[in-house]
């Protein structure tokens, strides 16, 4: 699948953005986000840039943004709609969030802020239902899909918020521990996710795309039905990367989890303010790129059953 | 409103293309063509259609555009048993058309009275998934509208009563001059195409991913001789360029040729 930029920045920005905001809900309700400090509202207001930012970056994936609005009407069916439809409705209780850290005396702000992490976890999830609900798309239609959506979108917001901790003095050593978990969980995630559709075969390819191959025969293209590309080799029959796919995950173990792990340890050793800060933008550095590089692969490596019909003899 | 009909519709008009018989001379992809660059779903526009010269292409590598219909050839078999085989391959109607489920907009939508699959280009704002949940490849995105169009089984001829009922058909099927395609309602077991399935073992491509597709492919007849032995290759297959699919462009082909270093 052809890996449109659009939508990396889209998955990847939004996603830890909706990880922000649902860490940043969770420990408001628990007390560790303090009411009165300026940490909350900038947790908060970083949330939602992400979040507008990413959104703003799909609609350039459109061919027709300004209809853009057209697509939160059919939720009835479509994850698409469904995920557009939620990430709206997460703006009301996000802005409450924020409002009632702003004014407290007007309104309490724990509930909307678990309100809108309980709202930014179900886009998350229906983001990661738009792929995994493709069966054209072998690799995109397992199990494991939302829960790396979920979790990379987790792990973004673990550590932007531990940047916000430590730059405000409220660090302790537990958002190490979570941030330690987190990645292990995405590391333990992902691995099992490339066993698995490297051990997959999903039985179709060019004998059953055509219906030639009843006899066991083999079906092989001799001739494509134009001289040059057309929309749905450029779209759909993306090979790039794929070359290079062992390369990029060691890439994706480093950023999203050998990297995180050693800054998780070593945040719990180090007293400095100045220190844990460095310490954490390396950290939302890292799993920046890591997410990046994993959301690229993970169109770039999807062959979809399509290219059955424009050469390729399993899919 | 991009839910499926909840019943069967009363009729499943579709297509019957037999492979027996296809030579592969692209006139139904060329009339297709034609006929619906001015139909329900036109323009079919083209893309870098006189882009750069022999030696510069300019930023997207020739011309392309959007087509309803291609005819692929395949190589079946290998040596003297092998056969070259002609496959168009278009939209299929099919029943659990999941390019209608996944359409966030409600655009794209299939008919209760005859199930043909259509998208309304006024609303459809070009997201591509419907293209992304077809497995047959029949969506396609028009650069020049942002919209994606597909075959429309062409429902301005078929119920055009301004055309000579002979012409009501669709026109990959009034043009095919070898007569492999057959329109008709594969609702109705008594219908010519129906019986024409029964008879010649009629069958749906990629079975296995449950889309139901209405469309319908009558296989090769058996050979009834295998081909000289004298100088042919193995597989002619080997020997055809393959398509150039994803190769790419711009900061991505940067990135493949430093990841390759």
């Amino acid at each position: 699948m052809h890996p449109a930029f659009s939508v990396i920045v889209f998955t990847v920005s939004s996603g830890a953005g909706y990880g922000l905001l649902a860490f940043s809900g969770l420990f408001a309700a628990v007390g560790w986000l303090p009411a009165d400090g300026w940490a909350g509202g900038v947790a908060i207001g970083m949330a939602l840039v992400l979040i507008t930012g990413g959104l703003l970056a799909s609609t350039a994936h459109l061919g027709r943004p300004e209809r853009a609005w057209r697509a939160l009407s059919q939720w009835r069916t479509s994850w698409l709609s469904r995920e557009g439809l939620l990430a709206i409705l997460t703006y009301v209780p996000a802005v409450l969030f924020l409002a009632g850290w702003a004014r407290p005396e007007l309104l309490s702000w724990a509930p909307w802020g678990l309100l809108a992490g309980l709202m930014a976890i179900l886009t998350v999830i229906c983001t990661g239902k738009i792929y995994a609900s493709l069966r054209t798309i072998p690799n995109w239609h397992n199990g494991l899909v939302v829960p790396a959506f979920l979790i990379l979108s987790g792990l973004g917001g673990a550590v932007l918020i531990g940047l916000l901790m430590a730059a405000s003095g409220l660090y302790s050593e537990r958002y190490g521990w979570i941030l330690l978990l987190l990645a292990t969980v995405a590391a333990l995630v992902k691995h099992s996710y490339w066993r698995d559709v490297a051990r997959r075969d999903s039985g179709t390819g060019s004998a059953s795309a055509t219906g030639l191959g009843s006899a066991g025969d083999r079906v092989r293209l001799l001739d494509a039905p134009g001289t040059t590309e057309n929309f749905v080799m450029r779209e759909m029959g993306y090979r790039i990367a794929r070359a290079h796919a062992t390369r990029l995950r060691h890439i994706c173990t480093s950023t999203l989890f050998a990297i995180p792990c050693v800054i998780a340890l070593a945040s719990t050793l180090i007293e400095s303010r100045i220190g844990l800060v460095i310490l954490m933008v390396l950290g939302a550095g890292s799993v920046g790129i890591g997410t990046m590089v994993e959301r690229w692969l993970f169109f770039a490596e999807a062959r979809h059953v399509v290219t059955a019909y424009y050469g390729e003899e399993t899919v | 409103m991009t839910a499926l009909p909840t019943s069967a519709t009363p009729r499943k008009l579709g297509l019957v293309i037999d492979l027996d018989i296809c030579v592969g001379c692209h006139a139904c992809a060329v009339n297709c063509k034609e006929w619906n660059f001015n139909g329900h779903s036109g323009p079919l526009t083209d893309w870098n259609s006189y882009s750069g010269s022999e030696d510069r292409d300019g930023e997207d590598s020739g011309a392309w555009g959007v087509w309803f219909n291609r005819v692929h050839s395949f190589e079946v078999g290998e040596g003297q048993f092998s056969r070259t085989v002609h496959f168009p391959r278009s939209c299929l109607h099919c029943e659990d058309a999941a390019c209608v489920t996944v359409c966030p907009t409600g655009a794209s939508y299939k008919r209760e009275e005859d199930g043909i699959v259509l998208v309304n280009a006024d609303t459809c704002i070009g997201c591509k998934l419907c293209s992304w949940a077809c497995p047959y490849g029949a969506r396609e995105y028009d650069h020049t509208d942002g919209v994606m169009k597909k075959c429309t089984l062409c429902i301005d001829r078929i119920y055009n009563e301004n055309l000579e009922e002979v012409d009501r058909v669709p026109a990959c099927v009034s043009t095919c001059p070898a007569g492999a395609r057959h329109f008709g309602d594969l609702g109705d077991p008594d219908s010519a195409v129906s019986r024409l399935v029964d008879q010649r073992g009629g069958y749906d491509l990629m079975p296995e991913l449950e889309y139901r597709p209405t469309n319908k492919y009558l296989p090769p007849r058996p050979r009834r001789h295998a081909g000289s032995e004298d100088g042919i290759p193995a597989s002619l297959a080997d020997l055809a360029e393959p398509a150039d699919a994803g190769v790419g462009s711009g900061v991505l082909r940067w990135i493949d040729t430093m990841l390759s270093r």
